[in-house]
């Protein structure tokens, strides 16, 4: 990686040809205020970088090597699911006849992406076992506030007045925060000493006044909810939707399907289990599957197949509305549909098969480091650090650590109810060599913790930069230049 | 085909290692009543030349802008993207990286965004800028639950001019929420101000205003801004960022809030799935912002860094207190307006929204010629404007595909009432040419409707 600072984008003062893009003019060209009224002009002069294209490309090339990457670094972020993606999906969905395609084409001169849509939804379908997909909302937590909302139209419907919706204590910050945002108090289910849902505590808050239960399956620990059949009888007996965060499917594609084990709503992100990029922070994509009796509650519009023709179908006087404008990150959606059809349901049980057997091989490489709960784990596990305490080291200092030795660390302290958490997920396109050389790595930095914990604390040393003061950002905020 | 690496050698040397005889038993957790079976309406596994050629296929059976002459506008905008910003993006640096929560690890990133974050503020003339959110309609409704944390208990105005889609967004959001939305009433294609004016009161929140607005009209945005700043409420302003190189920007009127689609800066239409949401504001609101921020510190020898900042306010800390919900966001469309704005440098961009302007201008101009069609609306507009048609838009769209021109946005499919009416957008894309070969068109149609 490259040392020293990269100048900031405005500090390079280049010529710009940027008006060389656009051609002149080939109209009649009047001054601006002789098409405009001037008391509606820009006043505050626009200041916006100059350099040239060189300039830019160096710039950009630079400041990208900076970067640790899928495509260079091995990247065991627990529920994350950072796995290889596939060229051939971005090649696709970079074909003309896909970007250059405007929302409000007529149908007839778009039944090519109303094709695959509809095709993926139907794939979706298949894989979850659900009855009805919505590839809308555009990242894993919009999918959770529409699946909410989809429930919350459901009650209504049944005139029923449900405010509460239940959570376990390991669920994602995501889970409680979709809730909140569709005006629902949040009441959090604790974990038993197996890692998994307290029946008995769920039995006892399951009344007429929660509106579902949302679960991670298998959850954030890599536990699989053993009892979710039970689970799913108890809260429908009790009038409640079950909804389940897909974050984690990569543990169950082609093994078991959340609409086999009850799941009324699954949101499903794309940009996890099917090995879309995740953009260093997105666009990914968050489908909601849900089961038959919801489907009169998704968003508008849905893809339907007429014959041989495709629509957008609007007439769906109980949905919910819209979640976004026009249709869903249609490009993410088309990379998933690709690796869908590449892999086809054997191909994703070999992936789910990988990912778990790579999980547990690698925890058997690093389980003495400390392993909260018991029983087994599928695609991830979580690490508890709390023994390095006597030696003041903390799962942040590890994670730094592990960034010297070219690894991008696992989720660090989460989920909450693990003390100093390393949450581990390596996935089905890692080698075993790379597993080897992380829990060598792990081990070592672990050892290094006792030994000597300042090499820790101080840590990354090998990185373009060291250690940064993320206090002093939150306090002395400097958002722009 | 797959992309695991380990042999099935290596498979059996990890399943000894862990003590177990097959994957099956890794499972075991998981009860055989719901075990699956290979589902129907999954094809079988191809190979990826088949899958490429299929795909392929699919893609030429729909008309691209590239073969056609586009007018389509409404929120999503056929610009040029210069090469340089795809290549760019073709860098798995940038598009295989993780969210940058390990800053060290992440300074291209973070930079990035941070240059985006201010040369938004600097287009915008706002203060602060998040990294990001999911698209402009969402962006919209993520403003009025800002405003309604920094004003609460009030009730919210939406002109109704605001693009269809994002009201329609905004009530979704608001579905379970006990706060009124109100909108206020159109009047010639632009707010109505005497509606605002009376619909406004002590206890308006918030008042959101887009300019251009849907029907591409430019707002009064400094006498809104009077009257809602008068009534003690935030403005939140729903903008074009390309407009904004010749239009007033929403500092200068004093917007608390300004919110936009992005993809119009160097990304595609996509079918609408180049979208990324730019939500502004000033710096006393930046704790009630959503979504991630990037800001500027210090690494342990005293180098400038950046990090993600001000995380108190995300859900993954604050769970169900959090300001909003949202996790991925769309850093890579940002990313790419990011390195647009710096490819094209102010007078670059100058240059498009100029030319989209005059050319724009042009084409109206040329219809309202033709006679039959009148521009429906009188106020001022940008680079779209609505058509008065003397029969149904559905059948001019119809018309023209024969000729691959595509004449603008049937506003009939949004509401009935508005059946007669074409939303005309013009970028720089468009040439004198192919202005005149749709005019020439109309004029055909015109004609032969008489006869």
């Amino acid at each position: 990686m490259p040392q020293g600072n990269e100048p900031l984008i405005n500090e390079l003062r280049e010529r710009s040809a940027g008006s060389a893009y656009t051609p002149e003019l080939d109209t009649r060209a009047q001054p601006v205020e002789a098409l405009l009224p001037e008391a509606l002009l820009r006043r505050t002069p626009l200041q916006l970088p100059e350099v040239s294209e060189p300039g830019l490309v160096r710039h950009y090339t630079r400041l990208s090597q900076r970067n640790f990457c899928v495509d260079a670094n091995f990247y065991p972020l627990g529920s994350c699911t950072m796995k290889y993606n596939p060229r051939v999906s971005e090649k696709l969905a970079r074909l003309r006849g896909f970007q250059l395609v405007h929302p409000y084409q007529s149908e007839e001169t778009v039944q090519g992406v109303l094709q695959i849509l509809h095709e993926a939804e139907r794939c979706l379908a298949a894989v979850t076992g659900m009855d009805a997909v919505s590839l809308q909302p555009a990242a894993g937590a919009h999918g959770e506030l529409t699946g909410i909302l989809l429930i919350a139209a459901y009650h209504r419907d049944r005139n029923e007045n449900r405010r509460k919706v239940l959570i376990p204590d390991s669920a994602h910050g995501t889970n409680p925060a979709s809730c909140a945002l569709c005006g629902y108090e949040v009441e959090t289910i604790r974990s038993n000493s197996h890692g998994q849902i307290d029946l008995d505590q769920l039995r006892a808050k399951l009344d007429s006044s929660v509106a579902a239960l949302m679960v991670t399956n298998p959850n954030t620990l890599g536990i699989f909810e053993e009892r979710i059949v039970e689970i799913a009888d108890a809260v429908h007996k009790a009038g409640a939707q079950l909804y389940m965060d897909g974050a984690n499917l990569n543990a169950l594609v082609g093994i078991a399907r959340p609409g086999d084990f009850g799941v009324d709503v699954v949101h499903l992100n794309l940009h996890k289990t099917f090995a879309t990029p995740h953009g260093s922070g997105g666009p990914g994509a968050g489908p909601v599957a849900v089961k038959a009796h919801l489907e009169q509650y998704l968003p508008v519009p849905i893809v339907r197949a007429e014959g041989s023709r495709y629509v957008l179908d609007y007439d769906l006087p109980k949905s919910v509305g819209k979640v976004r404008c026009f249709y869903g990150n249609c490009p993410v959606i088309l990379r998933a549909y690709v690796y869908l059809r590449l892999l086809g349901w054997e191909g994703l049980r070999t992936a789910a098969e990988n990912a778990v057997l790579n999980a547990n091989y690698l925890l058997s490489k690093v389980r003495q480091l400390g392993l909260p709960y018991e029983g087994p784990r599928l695609h991830e596990f979580v690490l508890s650090l709390e023994s390095l305490r006597p030696f003041g080291v903390k799962a942040y200092d590890v994670a730094k650590r592990l960034l010297d030795l070219g690894f991008h660390p696992p989720t660090m302290n989460f989920p909450l109810i693990v003390k100093e958490a390393l949450m581990i997920e390596p996935t089905e396109t890692e080698s075993k060599a790379t597993l080897d050389a992380f829990a060598e790595a792990l081990l070592r930095v672990v050892e290094e913790a006792r030994t000597s914990p300042d090499l820790l604390k101080t840590a990354p040393h090998h990185l373009p930069v060291r250690r940064l003061d993320e206090v002093k950002a939150a306090r002395a905020l400097r958002l722009r230049w | 085909m797959d992309y695991i690496p380990n042999s099935p050698g290596e498979r059996e040397a990890m399943l000894r290692a862990i003590g177990k005889s097959s994957v099956e038993e890794l499972f075991s957790s998981i009860p055989a009543s719901i075990r699956a079976r290979p589902p129907a309406g999954l094809r079988p596994a191809a190979s990826e030349l088949e899958i490429a050629r299929e795909i392929a296929e699919l893609g030429t059976v729909n008309t691209s802008l590239e073969e056609s002459v586009s007018f389509l506008g409404a929120g999503c905008y056929d610009h040029y993207v210069p090469a340089v910003v795809d290549e760019l993006f073709a860098r798995g640096e940038l598009w295989t990286g993780y969210t940058p929560y390990q800053a060290e690890a992440s300074q291209g990133t973070l930079q990035l965004l941070f240059e985006y974050q201010s040369m938004i503020c600097d287009l915008f003339a706002m203060e602060v800028t998040n990294a990001s959110m999911y698209d402009g309609a969402s962006a919209l409704a993520e403003a009025l639950l800002m405003a309604e944390r920094i004003k609460p208990g009030g009730k919210l105005l939406l002109s109704s001019a605001i693009h269809p889609e994002y009201l329609q967004v905004a009530r979704t959001y608001f579905a379970r929420s006990a706060t009124a939305l109100e909108e206020v009433a159109t009047q010639d294609g632009v707010t109505s101000l005497e509606d605002l004016a009376r619909r406004i009161d002590q206890s308006t929140s918030a008042v959101a205003v887009a300019s251009p607005n849907f029907f591409g009209s430019i707002e009064e945005m400094a006498e809104i801004s009077r009257l809602v700043k008068r009534a003690g409420a935030l403005l939140i302003a729903v903008v074009n960022p390309i407009s904004l190189a010749l239009l007033a920007p929403p500092g200068e009127y004093d917007a608390d809030i300004a919110v936009a689609e992005g993809q119009c800066l160097g990304n595609y239409p996509s079918f609408g799935g180049g979208c990324f949401g730019i939500l502004a504001t000033k710096q006393a609101f930046v704790r009630q912002l959503p979504g991630r921020i990037v800001g500027e510190t210090v690494d342990a020898e005293g180098r400038r860094t950046f990090c993600l900042t001000v995380q108190t306010r995300e859900q993954h800390i604050r769970r169900e207190r959090a300001t909003s919900n949202i996790c991925t966001n769309h850093t890579l469309h940002a990313l790419r307006a990011g390195a647009y704005l710096a490819a094209l440098g102010a007078g670059g961009l100058r240059k498009v929204a100029y030319a989209s302007l005059a050319k724009a201008h042009y084409a109206c101009d040329q219809i309202v010629k033709i006679g039959g069609f009148a521009k429906k609306f009188s106020k001022p507009f940008f680079n779209e404007f609505v058509i008065a048609t003397p029969f149904d838009a559905a059948e001019i769209e119809a018309e023209m595909l024969d000729r691959a021109i595509f004449p603008g946005v049937n506003l009939g499919r949004f509401k009935k009432e508005w059946a007669n009416s074409l939303l005309v957008c013009v970028t720089e894309k468009r040439t004198r040419w192919e202005i005149e070969e749709f005019v020439r068109c109309l004029k055909g149609m015109s004609l032969s409707s008489m006869s």
